[in-house]
């Protein structure tokens, strides 16, 4: 799950990683009482207006912008990007509405360096990774100069080490009093990362202002998906507005599902699974619209509610159902569809492929259902149907 | 022969009373697993299906049954917990099936396993099965039949789809294992490579990866090194658009690295057969063991 910058450093003060003074957003009008308020705290005659949306590329996008005239000036620029889409790199090629502005106070930048806490999935601990080139897009930086990125892994037992931090901060470049500063930064992060039950907190830039000051210029948060659980604050924190509603709307069912180009309604029970139906039937020609696992525990609801998400969709012009149950039962499969279409009626062509735990049940219900079904026997023979079905349809 | 588990092997089920625990102990029973103990805390002193007895921690239910493998269905806010109970109790073969563990609790998991003798297959995963043996998880026993191909998986579903081809085919398999789908777990696609190298009853493995991590790649140079069988594989996932989970944890392409191409070309480059669709998996293992 992401989150908006804005959010990310009210986590970060709370958790005393340094953030310049700033105040969210929603209209114009607020932008120029923020920019005024900042600037009287602050005695710095210039404020940031920074675009909230979930991408990353903004300031490249035109997300950010600089406003040394004062608060009107914060109040026009404001103006310019809210209720407009922003385009960057990471958000396609419609871009992203920005309905919320971030405004902060303006900083001397003396340097900019780069720092995050991440998953490293093969050491299977958490990674800290820095590099005195901030501000750039760190997978280029990874891929053109990797000797400019400092890498350090943490003991869960131990936690981040002073130590540790220390070597980073002295090997970027950093004095005496900036890396005393940093070793406190990186310790509240990993603090903070474990938690929060974060996947990833990156800081970019990380700026050493020309007073000497170590603070989190930029800041992001991922959070394990898993965790939620233990975090109750997260649904006040989600932006409905940055996600796709379908996929949203699967997630509260308990789907995992994600929209894609094609014209190929699919609904699979298990996520590999479900990614080679995807593969298959672009190998025989045809065009997946979606990802959509059901899982292992789905119920009758669910999978008709699965069903009805993909007929919903418009650019469906057929479904292909592939399931092999193991703790997903094929008659429950079965039940789901035949719900979901005596509800919404069944208007493409339909090819179900069922396998594993009782299977014959399942067959015998969709055989005596007077749906229109073509029966598959292999995931192949499905991924061939359906292509086939379409195409004959035009 | 077999590796891990076989028709020997003593298990306990941890979360035998909630809903999936019972329905697949049950299933597991069924199949001829000696299931020799189920925990519940605060559920200890019960019976379970009239013949198993529930105990409230592992340490008690091994003491008294000689458990030697423990089979994990405890829900995700306790499941890390579980593992750790079940490998500080001497099981030496942890089986944990729970979906949705944080990853957070997996580092810590994984921490404390590091100098122990015990082995964690999972989480997020459908269990190990030796057929004709024993079934510990989730998997459909009947799909199986007893032979001599391993089958390695990261996922599910599509462990059956191989193992349900490599069936039909008349192979059978000596033992199928499914590691899981989650970016931190226990064995890896080369702890369970060089079980099957040494197993003389296993002839030739299919390996089935998907997106997202370097598994696949270092798997990739243990077979080139190491490896003396047939691999086959499949890497699911060539169609998925990056930065996309999709549905496991582990499943996403980020940074451009784990794609499915660079997989497949480490893999060949290692000498595994990639199978040219899912619905080949069997046959691409096939035509290896007819060489």
């Amino acid at each position: 799950m992401k989150i908006h910058e804005y959010q990310a450093k009210q986590i970060f003060a709370r958790y005393g990683v340094p953030i310049p003074k700033g105040y969210p957003v929603n209209t114009a009008a607020e932008a120029e009482i923020a920019a005024k308020k900042l600037i009287d705290e602050t005695k710095v005659p210039v404020v940031v207006v920074k675009a909230q949306i979930h991408a990353g590329g903004r300031g490249k996008g035109g997300g950010v912008k600089l406003a040394k005239k004062g608060p009107a000036e914060a109040r026009e620029l404001a103006d310019k990007m809210l209720g407009r889409p922003l385009v960057t790199h990471q958000t396609g090629p419609g871009g992203q509405i920005v309905r919320r502005l971030y405004i902060e106070q303006g900083l001397d930048i003396g340097r900019e360096l780069y720092l995050a806490l991440v998953l490293d999935r093969d050491a299977r601990r958490v990674a800290v990774m820095a590099s005195t080139e901030g501000g750039m897009d760190i997978e280029q930086v990874a891929h053109d100069k990797p000797e400019k990125i400092q890498r350090a892994h943490v003991d869960p037992v131990v936690g981040l080490a002073a130590y540790q931090a220390r070597r980073i901060g002295f090997s970027l470049g950093l004095d005496k009093d900036q890396t005393g500063k940093f070793v406190k930064l990186l310790q509240s992060l990993y603090d903070l990362f474990v938690k929060e039950d974060c996947s990833l907190c990156e800081i970019n830039p990380l700026i050493v202002t020309k007073q000497g000051e170590v603070v989190a210029l930029d800041g992001k948060i991922n959070f394990d998906d898993n965790a939620d659980f233990r975090h109750r604050d997260w649904a006040e924190l989600r932006d409905r507005d940055e996600e796709d509603p379908v996929e949203l709307e699967a997630k509260e069912a308990g789907l995992s599902y994600v929209s894609l180009d094609g014209d190929i309604g699919c609904l699979v029970n298990g996520a590999g699974l479900a990614m080679a139906t995807m593969d298959i039937i672009q190998t025989y020609g045809g065009s997946p619209a979606n990802f959509l696992d059901v899982g292992g525990g789905a119920n009758q609801e669910q999978v008709a509610k699965a069903f009805g998400m993909i007929m919903r969709s418009p650019k469906v012009k057929g479904i292909f159902v592939n399931i092999f149950g193991g703790i997903m039962k094929c008659d429950v499969i079965a039940a789901g569809i035949i719900a979901a279409t005596k509800q919404m009626g069944l208007e493409v062509p339909l090819v179900v492929r069922l396998e594993g735990t009782n299977v014959e049940q399942g067959r015998k219900m969709l055989g005596e259902s007077g749906l229109s079904i073509q029966a598959a026997s292999t995931m192949a023979d499905g991924a061939k149907k359906i292509v086939q079905a379409i195409g004959a349809r035009g | 022969m077999s590796i891990l588990v076989n028709a020997e092997s003593r298990v306990i089920v941890q979360g035998i009373t909630g809903g999936a625990g019972s329905f697949h102990a049950r299933q597991c029973l069924e199949y001829g697993t000696k299931i020799v103990a189920g925990v519940t805390p605060g559920r200890g002193g019960e019976t379970f299906e009239g013949k198993v007895p529930v105990f409230n921690t592992v340490a008690e239910a091994v003491a008294a049954t000689g458990a030697d493998v423990s089979l994990i269905f405890v829900p995700p806010p306790g499941a890390a917990d579980a593992i750790l109970e079940a490998a500080d109790s001497g099981c030496q073969l942890v089986v944990c099936i729970t979906e949705g563990v944080p990853v957070m609790d997996m580092i810590r998991v994984r921490r404390w396993l590091e100098g122990r003798s015990v082995r964690l297959i999972g989480p997020n995963c459908p269990g190990i099965i030796t057929p004709g043996g024993c079934k510990i998880g989730i998997m459909p026993g009947h799909i199986h039949r007893p032979g001599h191909v391993g089958v390695v998986s990261r996922s599910g579903t599509l462990t059956y789809e191989a193992v349900g081809q490599l069936t039909a085919l008349g192979i059978g398999q000596s033992t199928c294992v499914g590691i899981g789908g989650d970016p931190v777990g226990g064995m890896d696609f080369i702890d369970v490579l060089t079980l099957f190298n040494a197993d003389p009853d296993t002839h030739g493995v299919i390996m089935i990866g998907e997106i997202g991590g370097q598994a696949e790649e270092r798997a990739a140079a243990y077979i080139k090194a190491q490896m003396k069988k047939p691999v086959a594989a499949l890497i699911a996932g060539a169609t998925a658009p990056p930065g996309k989970r999709m549905g496991h944890a582990g499943a996403i392409i980020a940074g451009g690295k784990g794609t499915a191409k660079e997989k497949r070309a480490a893999l060949e480059a290692a000498g595994v057969k990639v199978a040219p669709t899912p619905a080949e998996m069997g046959s691409t293992l096939q035509s290896l063991l007819r060489m």
